[in-house]
């Protein structure tokens, strides 16, 4: 009886027979492996950002329904935007820019524009976080403070959020200069840094998309 | 080539001996990190037995007033959150996951073992935060396991001390970090360190369950941080993010509040219900495994298993809203809700059909394992019936909060995911620790196990049809409830033999593991990656060649081959198949 049911198996015995498994298109089919490619240089680091990407993405659009959902209720009262952010902005768009000019002059082969344009960018970014800290001390020069009322309540929020994963951007970002000037990097093996400005590119973004939510939507 | 050689250079380092510190404490071996998270998860899963052998202590007797109302939410509170946050979620990625994948999936480590050591080590404060939270002033929170504002947002409201619930938010977000990080590592593991051969069609179920796990947490979890940072604000800053207006506390009308309770709710069943799922599609996972391997059949329908995982964890994000039924939501949106929750009875009963079509005239061996992973599909068949009835809004908002749902969930989540826990241990423990678990033990604790759970759990469907409020104190002011204590103590009977049973196998964990017989590579005959590897196997798993995969992982019983298993590293071209006529 048993034999009967396990011949009734075409599936399976395709596979033990060395022809391409199932699932087509996946990588590493067929008998034993030999067409299986060898992971891309950076596969592993970039997935990895990109898995943290999607998950600080979640937790704002968590916070984003719950700002959405706390502004219909009744006591809303919209804070002025405090100047200073403006600058803020500003200064962390040129943050990317000077990353994305290092990234570009690594392309071309010059490596030595590295530790100025990863300086650069660690300079901007250490300007946004004292700035952003500026715009809180200067709605508590108003006296408006996290409880003062619920849009207060979300800006320190949002921004506090934001600028915990920025401060961890700078950590980051420590570790990519310091490979920078052991000479880590080429134009040809530059992943810690790639995957470093995916992620500090998010963070301006995301920084935009909050501003806009903040004081637009 | 250049990793094999380093890796003889790293395999000789070790063999030096590495220091006590490096090796038990930080170490970076996927497989000890794995141990860690078992051991620590199990004497948590230890605390939150014991605050249900308490909670059904006074339940069984509650006249006698072991616990104060307080202490009683308390106790149910903690038991609800240290099972769920810091056993099943944590032993099941932490421990399972940290140990298979890169044995089953043929890598030497994770893709990064130093964020493995931190995953871990950012559990350790959490569990220590959620511990200590029972020796703070007022004790630890008591305001449910789901701690829906404002009894939990409002300090003086609640039940329990304000710091206990404060320490609550920060532990649960402790485990939430720490997953995250197992999960990204997993993720990354999965898809880029597979062996050469090993495509993902060819994958075991039990791997693809932890990466669709991985998946859910990433997209989950998150959402609950959010959540708890709102709520730790709330309860330190003095915000109303989830503070509604018009809140009597202490005899004091709060001033200044218009925050949205339902707003917790939302947030918590968008990451809570998933997270269900997150405690038990890697136990199905492991089922299929078991159940492939003593049946001595492949698992029946491979890709209608994976698919179903797929759907599951897909449908787990549209279907929170059945949590709040009685909460207060628009009809027409709670009958989407009722529709998205039913349409999960199609995957998951195709996952019972398939098990029980791998079952089906098989020559079965009823190892411990075995029978546990038999016992899952019994109790996943039990609880997820009587999740039909509470699907449908109308029967729900009869029984919501009362012991029917108790009953649920014990059984298709806790009791199953258990069970699950069990057979992985039974059926690992040979790779784990080198030597074999006592089987006759093994199958004492598993009948004491099985009908324990039936007679614990049983029972409570009638309590709660009866209309037994999952959180009363006692019933014996009710006269609706006239029938239910002489129930309540045929429920505590029955916990405390299911409890003590539970002593049976910390037992033979222990002696197994000191003085059990030493186990050889592959002692159940088994066809997946880790059973190449010796048990236990050293650091960095495989001698100086990674394992080739050659088939997929369910070659069981093939016509014409000299055994009824063909590990996944022979060649196609050896053993034959059906009509293939050649020898092995």
């Amino acid at each position: 009886m048993p034999t009967e049911l396990v011949r009734d198996r075409p599936p399976r015995v395709r596979r033990t027979d060395g022809a391409p498994p199932r699932s087509g298109g996946a990588p590493g089919g067929g008998g034993g492996g030999d067409a299986h490619p060898a992971p891309a240089a950076g596969g592993a680091a970039t997935i990895a950002v990109g898995g943290i990407i999607v998950a600080v993405a979640m937790l704002f659009i968590a916070f984003t329904t719950a700002y959405v959902a706390r502004r219909q209720e009744a006591g809303w009262m919209p804070l002025v935007i405090p100047p200073v952010l403006w600058l803020n902005t500003a200064v962390l768009l040129a943050s990317s820019g000077t990353l994305e000019w290092t990234r570009w002059r690594l392309g071309r082969g010059d490596a030595a524009s590295l530790r100025q344009g990863l300086g650069w960018t660690a300079a901007l970014g250490g300007v946004f976080v004292i700035g952003q800290y500026a715009a809180w001390r200067d709605l508590a020069a108003q006296g408006i403070y996290i409880t003062s009322n619920p849009h207060s309540s979300f800006f320190f929020l949002l921004t506090g959020a934001h600028g915990l994963h920025l401060l961890g951007g700078l950590g980051a970002l420590a570790v990519v200069l310091v490979r920078a000037y052991g000479n880590r990097y080429t134009p040809e093996r530059a992943t810690g840094l790639n995957v470093f400005a995916l992620y500090w590119h998010f963070m301006d973004a995301l920084w935009l998309y909050l501003f806009g939510l903040l004081f637009w939507a | 080539m250049t990793a094999v050689i380093s890796h003889d250079v790293e395999a000789g380092h070790e063999a030096r001996g590495e220091s006590f510190i490096r090796h038990y404490v930080f170490s970076l071996d996927h497989k000890m990190i794995g141990k860690q998270y078992y051991l620590t998860t199990l004497f948590m899963g230890l605390v939150g037995g014991a605050l249900a052998m308490l909670m059904r202590r006074h339940l069984g007797w509650p006249e006698q007033g072991v616990l104060d109302p307080g202490q009683y939410l308390q106790a149910a509170t903690m038991h609800g959150t240290v099972m769920i946050f810091f056993f099943l979620t944590v032993i099941l990625t932490g421990a399972f996951g940290n140990f298979l994948i890169p044995l089953m999936i043929g890598a030497r480590d994770m893709a990064y073992p130093l964020l493995n050591m931190l995953s871990y080590w950012t559990l350790v404060p959490g569990v220590l935060t959620i511990l200590a939270s029972f020796f703070v002033p007022g004790g630890p929170a008591g305001n449910g396991w789901t701690s829906y504002s404002p009894l939990a947002a409002v300090g003086p409201l609640g039940t329990g001390g304000a710091l206990g619930q404060t320490l609550w938010a920060v532990a649960i977000l402790f485990v939430m970090i720490s997953s995250l990080f197992g999960g990204l590592n997993f993720l990354t593991t999965i898809i880029n360190m597979r062996a050469r051969g090993l495509s993902m069609g060819r994958l075991p179920l039990v791997i693809w369950g932890i990466f669709i796990t991985a998946i859910l947490a990433l997209l989950s979890f998150p959402v609950l941080m959010a959540a708890l940072g709102m709520l730790i604000l709330d309860r330190t800053a003095g915000t109303s993010f989830f503070v509604p207006a018009n809140v009597l506390a202490g005899g004091q009308l709060l001033a200044g509040k218009n925050g949205d309770a339902l707003l917790w709710q939302h947030l918590f069943w968008f990451f809570g219900h998933p997270e269900v799922y997150i405690l038990i599609l890697t136990p199905m996972g492991i089922v299929s495994e078991v159940i492939s391997v003593f049946s001595r059949k492949p698992i029946f329908g491979y890709k209608a298993m994976v698919l179903s995982l797929a759907a599951i964890g897909f449908l787990s994000f549209l279907v929170w809203g059945h949590h709040m039924f009685v909460s207060g939501m628009h009809p027409l949106l709670g009958a989407a809700f009722v529709g998205s929750t039913i349409v999960i009875a199609i995957p998951s009963a195709i996952k019972t059909f398939n098990w029980c079509t791998t079952l089906w005239q098989a020559r079965i061996h009823f190892t411990t394992a075995m029978l546990f992973a038999i016992g899952f599909v019994s109790l996943f068949v039990t609880g997820g019936l009587s999740g039909i009835f509470l699907a449908a809004a109308p029967v729900d908002i009869y029984l919501h909060d009362t012991y029917f749902v108790i009953a649920h969930f014990h059984f298709v989540m806790a009791s199953a995911a258990l069970f699950s826990i069990f057979a992985g241990t039974y059926y690992w423990f040979p790779k784990m620790f080198g030597r074999m678990m006592n089987e006759t033990l093994g199958k004492i604790h598993f009948v004491f196990t099985f009908l324990g759970i039936y007679a614990t759990f049983f029972p409570m469907h009638f309590l709660g049809t009866m209309g037994n409020s999952r959180r009363l104190y006692s019933e014996n002011f009710y006269p609706f409830l006239a029938k239910a204590p002489p129930i309540d103590v045929f429920i505590s009977v029955s916990a405390f033999v299911l409890g003590a049973a539970q002593l049976l196998f910390i037992y033979n964990f222990f002696w197994s593991a000191l003085r059990g017989p030493k186990a050889e590579a592959n002692p159940w005959h088994a066809n997946t990656l880790e059973w190449q590897a010796p048990s236990p196997p050293p650091h960095g798993n495989w001698g100086p060649a990674e394992p080739v995969v050659y088939r997929w992982p369910y070659d069981y019983s093939v016509p014409g081959a000299a055994e009824d298993y063909i590990p996944q590293t022979i060649p196609a071209a050896v053993p034959a198949h059906a009509g293939g006529g050649g020898e092995a």
